[in-house]
């Protein structure tokens, strides 16, 4: 059972309500796959990812970016199971999905800093170590149910 | 997954305009380093404190720049170029080099965070690459 500080628990609620999630998905997901060119192979039915620009315009990118972070969203409403509440997540991402869960934490940092981007002087030490803690227990959750 | 000529151009072209604000990067990159990832303080335990942006932190930041502006100077022959570096990592220092990747990603969102039109998804894959390689070089000398 993960603990949550008050400080934590306000901080994630806190950048949540603040970003907007139509831009940070979409940003930090074409973002992964620019910088870890890699993670494109399971996207292959996206059409055109050849380069940066091609993939920040991408509409299939943009649309899946929204996903995930409403994926997270889930897990920023029930901080106190993720683990349970990501279980069919889990199960998708290794029985369908396929996905290395390695993946997730290149996916968790590209986020880190599409925030740290996005909030400026707010995204300090203390509130980068909040949320990387979140992100941490979002990819743990993410990667239990694998086997 | 070694460094293009794009690569070195993009890498000159964003250190070109966050030169002048190394210190800073330097100093905010470690503190958060030490506060993000606890295990890393192990290091430090010769200091008087490891508190983000206390005084031993901003010195040891700025060195650490000055590694990183050497490393840029040296890019063409990054192994080369940071032998001496490598040689006090390897034998005095003896960092375990998966640390290395810790610093990189906090200077990255130190980056995003203080540029944030700068660092462009272009500009972060193509330092994502050149850290890796400084920290490879950095390694060089371990065994």
């Amino acid at each position: 059972m993960v603990e949550w500080t008050d400080f934590e628990r306000a901080t994630i609620q806190d950048i949540f309500s603040r970003i907007d999630a139509d831009i940070v998905g979409p940003a930090a997901l074409s973002r992964c796959l620019i910088v870890y060119p890699w993670t494109q192979r399971y996207f292959g039915s996206f059409g055109n990812l050849y380069n940066a620009a091609a993939i920040s315009s991408n509409p299939k990118v943009a649309a899946h970016g929204k996903v995930v972070l409403s994926g997270l969203q889930l897990a920023v409403n029930n901080m106190d199971d993720i683990k349970q509440t990501y279980a069919d997540l889990s199960v998708l991402h290794s029985e369908k999905l396929h996905v290395d869960p390695d993946n997730f934490k290149l996916l968790a940092d590209c986020l880190t800093i599409v925030v740290a981007a996005q909030m400026g002087a707010d995204f300090n030490c203390d509130v980068q170590a909040a949320f990387q803690k979140f992100l941490a227990v979002a990819v743990s959750s993410l990667r239990r149910q694998y086997h | 997954m070694s460094l293009t000529e794009k690569d070195k151009a993009a890498v000159k072209a964003l250190w070109a305009k966050v030169a002048k604000s190394a210190d800073a990067v330097g100093a905010d990159a470690l503190s958060r380093m030490l506060l993000v990832y606890p295990q890393t303080k192990t290091y430090f335990s010769h200091w008087p404190d490891r508190k983000p942006g206390g005084e031993s932190v901003k010195k040891h930041g700025k060195r650490v720049m000055g590694g990183v502006a050497l490393a840029v100077s040296k890019i063409d022959d990054l192994t080369a170029g940071l032998l001496e570096l490598s040689e006090l990592h390897a034998f005095q220092l003896r960092v375990d080099p998966g640390n290395f990747k810790l610093l990189a990603h906090c200077i990255q969102v130190v980056l995003a965070n203080m540029f944030p039109n700068d660092f462009t998804p272009e500009a972060h894959v193509a330092l994502d690459k050149f850290l890796a390689n400084l920290a490879l070089a950095l390694s060089e000398k371990y065994r």
